[in-house]
C-alpha cells in the first residue's frame, strides 16, 4: 500500500489469451502489494479478472497459451521469469492456494489424508507415516472431528465445508506466507461461509501469512479484508484501505457494487443493480472500460483510460477521471439517499 | 460384496440361458437347410431321415429342444459336465471339440490384448502429453491408420512381408506351446500383432482424450498448486481418473472376441472358436454353434462382472450393496 517492499509485489501485471476469435485481455496492467498479516480483497463481478490473475501469481495458467508480462516479487525474485521448476519448489510451499469449489478440487480417487500429506512430500523429504500424521494434525487444526479416522475418508464422504476445510489444511502444509483464496466460499451453504472466513482469519493471524481473498461478495471482504481492490474488465478500478472502500468510495463502479449489495436492513426494492452488462474482453471498451455503464459519464471517459491515482492526498487509489470534489459530492448524496431509504 | 458377487452370478446363468433360446429361436425361425440330411450321408431313404429327426430330437418343437438341450446341460450327458450334446455333422462330442479350440482363441486373445492395452495406452498418454506436437500427430496418424486397415488386408500383408518373404515368423496355423513354445511365438506373432493394431489404435485414441479431458479438471489445478512435478501430475493424478472408461472397454472387447475374432483366426488359420461358430453355422450343425455361443455369452457375461467389481476398487465412490 505504501509503496515500500512488501511480501508480494506485483507490478503491472498483464495476461493475455490469444485465441482464434482474437487476444482476450483477461488482465490489464495490476498493480498491488500485499504484507504479512493482511489481508487483501479483490472483489469484482464475473470475467473481471480477479481468478486470472492469481492464477497468473501462482504460475497455474499454460504458459504456452498465455502471454504474461509485468512483474511478480515474493521474496525479491520474479515468479513470472522463474524456470518451472523452480516455481513448483515456491507452489505449495511459500505460496499456496484454495480454490472455488471444494468439490471438484479434490481427486476423487484418492484419501483425503493421502491428498495432504501427498502435499507435505512434494517439498519434504520424510516417511510416509510422518506425512500422514502432519496431515492428520492439519485436518485437526482446521476443525475436523475424528481427524485420525476421517484423514481415511474419500473425497465424497466428506461435506462441502469440510472439503474446504481439508483444502485450507492442505494448503497450510508448508506454513506458506501467502495463502490465495479464490472465492472459498462461494460454493458453500451460508452457515458454513461464516466458518470457513472465520478459519483463514484464524490461520492468518496464526501463522502471520499474508491473505489474499477473492471474491464477488462484497460481505465477505467488509467483514475479513484489511485492504481491497475493485477490478472491473482486468482493471483495478479503486484500491484502498477497506474502511475506506466501504465507508468512502471514490469510484462510481465501487457506487455501483455496493448499491447493489443486500443487506439485513433495507428492503429488496431499495437494490440498484448496475445496467448493462460487464464487457467482452476480447473487445473491451475504449478509454475507460466502465464508461458504457457510468451514469457519470462525461467528455474524457469514452477516448482516454484513467490512471490509477490517488485524486486528493486524504484519498485512496482510483481509476475515474470524476474531479475529487465531485466525488466527493456524488459520495454523499449517495450517502444521504441510502439513509432516507 | 460377496453377496453382490453371487447374485451378479446368478443372473449370468439366467442371461446364458435367454442367449442360448435365442440361439434356437433363431435356428429354427430362419428357413434354411435339413440337418438331418447331414447326419444321414447319402442317399437317406425317408424312413431313415424320420428315424434320425427323432433321435436328434428335430421332430420337436424347438422349445421342447431347448428344455431337453438346458436339462442335458445342468445334469451333464455322456460326454461329462457341462453336457453338449454331439454334432450332427461326425456325432462326435461337442464339449471335447470346442474345448479343443478354446486355447486357441483364448490364447490369441490374451496376447493382443496385453499388447494393444499397454501400446495404446502408451501411445494415448504420449500423445495427450505432448499434444499438438509432431509426436502427437505421428501417434493420432498411427491410430487412425490402425482403425481404418482391414484385419484382413493386414493380415494378409503381414503374412507375404514378413512370413513368405522374409521368413522371420511361422506362417499360418497354429503350434500348441504344449509341443513347441518356439513354435507357438513364431507362429502367433503375427496375429497378435495384426489382431492388437485396430485395438491399440482405438485405445490410444480414447486414453489420449481421456487425459486430456481429465487434466482440465480442477483437482489437476489442486494437485500443481502443491506444488507437485508434472510428472506425477500426469501419471498419478491424470491417469488414474482417466483409466475408468478403458477398464469398461477393454473387460468387453476381450469378451467379444471369445467368439469375434473370426477374421483373425480364418487368415491366419488358427481354427478357433469363431471360425469353428461360423463354419457349423452355414453347416446348420445346431449343437456345436450352441456350445461356441455358450462360452462365448459367459465370456462377455464374466467379464461385465470382473469390470464391475474393479469398478469399486478403481473408484471409491462406487459401492456394491
Amino acid at each position: 500500500m505504501n509503496g515500500g517492499r512488501g511480501l508480494l509485489d506485483v507490478r503491472g501485471l498483464t495476461v493475455r489469451f490469444p485465441t482464434p476469435d482474437g487476444v482476450v485481455q483477461a488482465v490489464s496492467d495490476v498493480t498491488f502489494t500485499l504484507a504479512r498479516g493482511e489481508t487483501l480483497g479483490v472483489v469484482g463481478e464475473s470475467g473481471s479478472g480477479k481468478s486470472v490473475s492469481n492464477l497468473a501469481i501462482m504460475g497455474l495458467l499454460n504458459r504456452a497459451r498465455t502471454v504474461i508480462s509485468g512483474e511478480v516479487l515474493f521474496e525479491g525474485r520474479d515468479l513470472l521469469t522463474l524456470p518451472p521448476d523452480e516455481l513448483r519448489k515456491i507452489r505449495g510451499k511459500d505460496i499456496a492456494m484454495v480454490f472455488q469449489d471444494p468439490f471438484a478440487c479434490l481427486h476423487p480417487m484418492y484419501r483425503v489424508g493421502a491428498q495432504i500429506s501427498e502435499a507435505v512430500l512434494a517439498h519434504e523429504h520424510v516417511s510416509k507415516d510422518r506425512a500422514w500424521a502432519r496431515a492428520v494434525e492439519l485436518l485437526d487444526r482446521v476443525g475436523i472431528p475424528n481427524a485420525k479416522s476421517r484423514a481415511r475418508d474419500y473425497p465424497h464422504q466428506f461435506s462441502g465445508g469440510m472439503r474446504q476445510r481439508a483444502m485450507i489444511a492442505m494448503a497450510l502444509v508448508h506454513n506458506p506466507a501467502i495463502l490465495i483464496c479464490d472465492e472459498p466460499t462461494t460454493a458453500l451453504d451460508v452457515t458454513v461461509q461464516a466458518q470457513i472466513l472465520e478459519l483463514i482469519e484464524d490461520v492468518k493471524r496464526e501463522f502471520d501469512i499474508g491473505v489474499i481473498l477473492v471474491t464477488h461478495d462484497l460481505g465477505v471482504v467488509a467483514e475479513t479484508a484489511n485492504s481491497v481492490m475493485v477490478m472491473y474488465a482486468g482493471r483495478i478500478m479503486e484500491y484502498g484501505p477497506s474502511a475506506q472502500i466501504f465507508t468512502q468510495p471514490q469510484h462510481p463502479y465501487a457506487w455501483g457494487l455496493l448499491d447493489s449489495m443486500p443487506s439485513v436492513e433495507e428492503r429488496l426494492e431499495t437494490l440498484v443493480p448496475i445496467e448493462g452488462s460487464p464487457p467482452s474482453l476480447l473487445a473491451p471498451p475504449s478509454g475507460c472500460p466502465f464508461h458504457p455503464r457510468c451514469p457519470y459519464r462525461f467528455e474524457p471517459c469514452p477516448t482516454e483510460r484513467p490512471p490509477l491515482v490517488a485524486p486528493a492526498p486524504e484519498a485512496h487509489l482510483d481509476a475515474c477521471h470524476l474531479p475529487w470534489d465531485k466525488k466527493v459530492e456524488l459520495g454523499s448524496q449517495r450517502g444521504s439517499k441510502q439513509a432516507a431509504a | 460384496m460377496t453377496l453382490y458377487i453371487a447374485r451378479r452370478l446368478l443372473w449370468t446363468i439366467v442371461v446364458v440361458l435367454c442367449v442360448i433360446a435365442i440361439t434356437f429361436a433363431v435356428f429354427y425361425l430362419l428357413p434354411a437347410g435339413d440337418p438331418a440330411l447331414r447326419f444321414a450321408g447319402k442317399n437317406p431313404t425317408t424312413a431313415e431321415l424320420t428315424l434320425i429327426r427323432h433321435r436328434l430330437g428335430l421332430d420337436q418343437p424347438w422349445w421342447k429342444q431347448f428344455l431337453r438341450f438346458a436339462y442335458h446341460f445342468f445334469r451333464g450327458d455322456k460326454y461329462g459336465w457341462p453336457g453338449l450334446g454331439y454334432t450332427y455333422a461326425s456325432g462326435t462330442s461337442v464339449k471335447s471339440l470346442v474345448f479343443a479350440r478354446a486355447p486357441r482363441t483364448l490364447f490369441l486373445i490374451a496376447g493382443a490384448a496385453t499388447i494393444w492395452l499397454f501400446s495404446g495406452v502408451a501411445i494415448g498418454i504420449l500423445s495427450a502429453v505432448k499434444r499438438r506436437t509432431l509426436i502427437d500427430r505421428l501417434a493420432m496418424g498411427f491410430a487412425l491408420f490402425g482403425i481404418s486397415t482391414p484385419v484382413f488386408w493386414l493380415g494378409l500383408i503381414a503374412l507375404y512381408l514378413v512370413w513368405a518373404k522374409l521368413g522371420l515368423t511361422g506362417g499360418t496355423g497354429y503350434v500348441s506351446p504344449v509341443d513347441s513354445i518356439s513354435g507357438f511365438f513364431s507362429h502367433m506373432i503375427l496375429p497378435w500383432i495384426v489382431l492388437a493394431m485396430l485395438y491399440a489404435a482405438f485405445y490410444a485414441r480414447m486414453t489420449r482424450n481421456n487425459l486430456l479431458e481429465t487434466l482440465g479438471e480442477d483437482y489437476i489445478r489442486t494437485a500443481r498448486a502443491k506444488g507437485l512435478t508434472e510428472r506425477r501430475v500426469i501419471f498419478k493424478h491424470g491417469l488414474r481418473a482417466s483409466l475408468t472408461p478403458i477398464v469398461t472397454m477393454f473387460g468387453m472387447d476381450v469378451a467379444l472376441l471369445v467368439g469375434g475374432a473370426v477374421i483373425t483366426e480364418s487368415v491366419f488359420n488358427l481354427q478357433g472358436l469363431g471360425y469353428l461358430a461360423i463354419n457349423e453355422a452355414l453347416q446348420q450343425d445346431l449343437p456345436v454353434v450352441l456350445g461356441v455361443v455358450l462360452i462365448a455369452s459367459v465370456a462377455v457375461a464374466i467379464a461385465n462382472l470382473i469390470v464391475d467389481i474393479l469398478y469399486a476398487f478403481i473408484d471409491p465412490r462406487v459401492r456394491y450393496a
